[in-house]
């Protein structure tokens, strides 16, 4: 078995939007290569920790360390350094509506390499084949469907062969179908890249299907109140909100 | 209803039908019982309800609420199935919202409270222009992350594509100001002046205000709507996890597109203002086409043309930096988009009117 290595470690944390505090005193550690599930109920801040861990929004108290590096706390250069080495597909997909799927795709490939165009083209074409849309380069977002469109985006966010990848509820607002393929393709990519997946959902068939770690959040309490294999907490959950959840209330 | 009270239970009994029941004093008087008495159980009977709809569940559920609080056991007898499990659905998710009322602030507070809010937003705003500054500063030491095309694309939208209006609503304003001018220059027989009149007042100041309010509307409220929702579908947010200066990729080709045009749209707005003055003159007051054009040439100033489009320059700046501010912080939804783009006019047009004065007393203490 190999030895686990800490990737993300989130230790002490707390979100709060002026008084209102929305989740104090979080702990828990994403090991490289892990698909790492975030999930909860609506409301509980699962979306709003993503924004936290993406440096999107300040921390309001404890650290979020990446690689070793205090990624809270950091310089915005130290932020855009490290954030270089993430992708995030956000939950609308987030692609520029000005900019073709190529342009999309290649926004990030021109800003931060000097590969020549051809090889950026190439590498656009590559991410595009990789998330099943060879051939869509020129359309814009306006012209392709909501399940493109998260591919597209995810194309985008593997652009620089990110380390660790951010999904934002990537099964909202698509049929099973499409959520099916989705899930298989953040799979795909965790296992032939080696990828540390962070994903936010509350998809049971996607927890159960993906995830190889998780944590629940509980928007009463404010905090974790259960984490690990999501498929062992289904055997053994630790408390009753989390068996409801688990298994939508139904047995 | 009929309801009975023993010494530590009540037996509600529901009977018949209950469609819009809406009998307050009977509602009130059951209410009242349960709080003032000691009871340890409520019965509700459904054995002899017929019909029912929401006005009965809700006063189950007022019924029940009050049971939960008072720690009594409530027990359903005889319930149709529906009814139950809309009853037992309203108690499902047993989630407060954090109701901790915020303590009354005296008057001083409020005030203190306003001050500080205002401060606040004038630091956000003097940040976004120092972010702008440093964005323009690595524009010209060529390190800005701006795309060329978007940059285009800017320009395109606030050049040739406002040439329309612009003409228009100038023209229309050298026109009243012909008329406006000649009711009063007409009474001393110097309607000539007209031709001096129009040609100053549009050189100096009044092309460069129609512009900035033309394209305050126009371009200012564009950049709002179009980076508010570049913001609601999370583009803005891709942007920054990239790394991506939104200030290089977003600000700055509007900013350097509509600092670029303004000034020309100006030019053309003084030209088509002294067009519709000498369509009045010519055509109205009977002035002769060379008269008109001698005195409107004798009245042209380098000084005033130069000030016009220094005013012209700024309400360029004022215009993007207002649109793409409040663009840039707009809320995550459909409404914070109008709302945004609206304050973008807004504050614009306040900005623009503050500069003029402050420019204005400036030139004439310097004489210019």
């Amino acid at each position: 078995m190999k030895t686990p290595h800490p990737q993300i470690e989130v230790r002490n944390l707390s979100i709060a939007y002026g008084d209102f505090v929305l989740l104090k005193n979080l702990n828990f550690t994403v090991n490289r290569g892990d698909i790492f599930i975030i999930m909860g109920g609506s409301g509980c801040g699962k979306s709003s920790l993503l924004r936290v861990l993406t440096g999107l929004t300040p921390i309001s108290g404890g650290q979020v360390i990446i690689d070793g590096t205090n990624f809270g706390n950091a310089t915005t250069e130290t932020k855009n350094k490290i954030m270089r080495r993430c992708g995030i597909l956000y939950q609308s997909g987030a692609l520029f509506s000005s900019m073709t799927l190529a342009e999309n795709i290649a926004l990030p490939l021109q800003q931060y390499t000097n590969y020549s165009p051809q090889l950026i083209k190439e590498l656009v074409e590559l991410k595009l084949a990789l998330v099943g849309l060879a051939g869509f380069e020129d359309f814009y977002p306006s012209e392709i469907s909501g399940g493109m469109k998260k591919r597209a985006g995810l194309a985008r966010a593997l652009a620089l062969d990110p380390e660790i990848v951010y999904f934002d509820e990537p099964s909202a607002g698509l049929d099973p179908i499409s959520s099916k393929l989705l899930d298989d393709l953040i799979i795909d990519i965790n296992q032939s890249l080696g990828t540390t997946i962070v994903v936010v959902t509350h998809e049971l068939a996607s927890i159960f299907n993906i995830g190889t770690n998780s944590i629940f959040l509980d928007g009463n309490s404010k905090s974790i109140t259960g984490s690990g294999n999501p498929n062992e907490l289904l055997k053994n959950p630790p408390n009753e909100q989390i068996y409801n959840f688990l298994t939508r209330g139904t047995k | 209803m009929e309801h009975i009270l023993n010494k530590n239970a009540m037996e509600i009994l529901l009977k018949g039908d209950f469609l819009g029941f809406d009998d307050n004093q009977s509602k009130e008087d059951l209410i009242s019982q349960i709080t003032q008495s000691s009871i340890t159980k409520i019965v509700i009977d459904a054995s002899e309800l017929k019909k029912w709809d929401s006005s009965l569940l809700a006063l189950i559920f007022e019924i029940s609420k009050l049971a939960h609080q008072k720690g009594i056991i409530i027990e359903y007898k005889q319930f149709p199935q529906n009814l139950k499990k809309l009853t037992e659905l309203a108690f499902l998710v047993n989630r407060k919202p954090d109701t901790t009322a915020k303590e009354e602030l005296s008057i001083f507070e409020s005030l203190g409270e306003i001050g500080i809010s205002i401060f606040q937003t004038s630091l956000k705003g003097l940040s976004f222009i120092r972010q702008t500054s440093l964005s323009i500063g690595r524009f010209f030491t060529g390190s800005a992350i701006m795309r060329r095309i978007d940059f285009m694309f800017a320009l395109e939208d606030c050049s040739y594509k406002a040439v329309g209006i612009v003409s228009l609503v100038s023209f229309m304003v050298g026109l009243i100001l012909a008329f406006v001018g000649a009711i009063q220059l007409k009474a001393f027989g110097a309607q000539i002046y007209v031709a001096s009149l129009v040609a100053i007042g549009m050189t100096r100041i009044m092309g460069a205000i129609m512009v900035g309010i033309i394209m305050a509307g126009r371009t200012g409220a564009s950049y709002a709507a179009t980076i508010g929702t570049m913001q609601v579908n999370e583009e803005i947010d891709a942007l920054k996890t990239m790394g991506i200066s939104t200030q290089d990729f977003l600000v700055l080709p509007r900013i350097l597109a509509l600092t670029i045009t303004i000034p020309m749209l100006t030019i053309l707005s003084d030209f088509m203002g002294i067009l519709g003055g000498a369509a009045v003159g010519i055509g109205i007051l009977d002035i002769s086409a060379p008269e008109y054009i001698n005195y409107t040439y004798k009245a042209l100033d380098m000084n005033n043309f130069m000030v016009g489009l220094f005013h012209a320059l700024i309400y360029g700046i004022i215009i993007s930096l207002c649109g793409c501010y409040y663009g840039m912080n707009c809320g995550r939804n459909a409404d914070s988009v109008g709302k945004s783009t609206t304050l973008a006019v807004v504050s614009s047009i306040v900005w623009m009117i503050v500069a003029t004065g402050i420019i204005t007393l400036l030139f004439e203490v310097l004489g210019i």
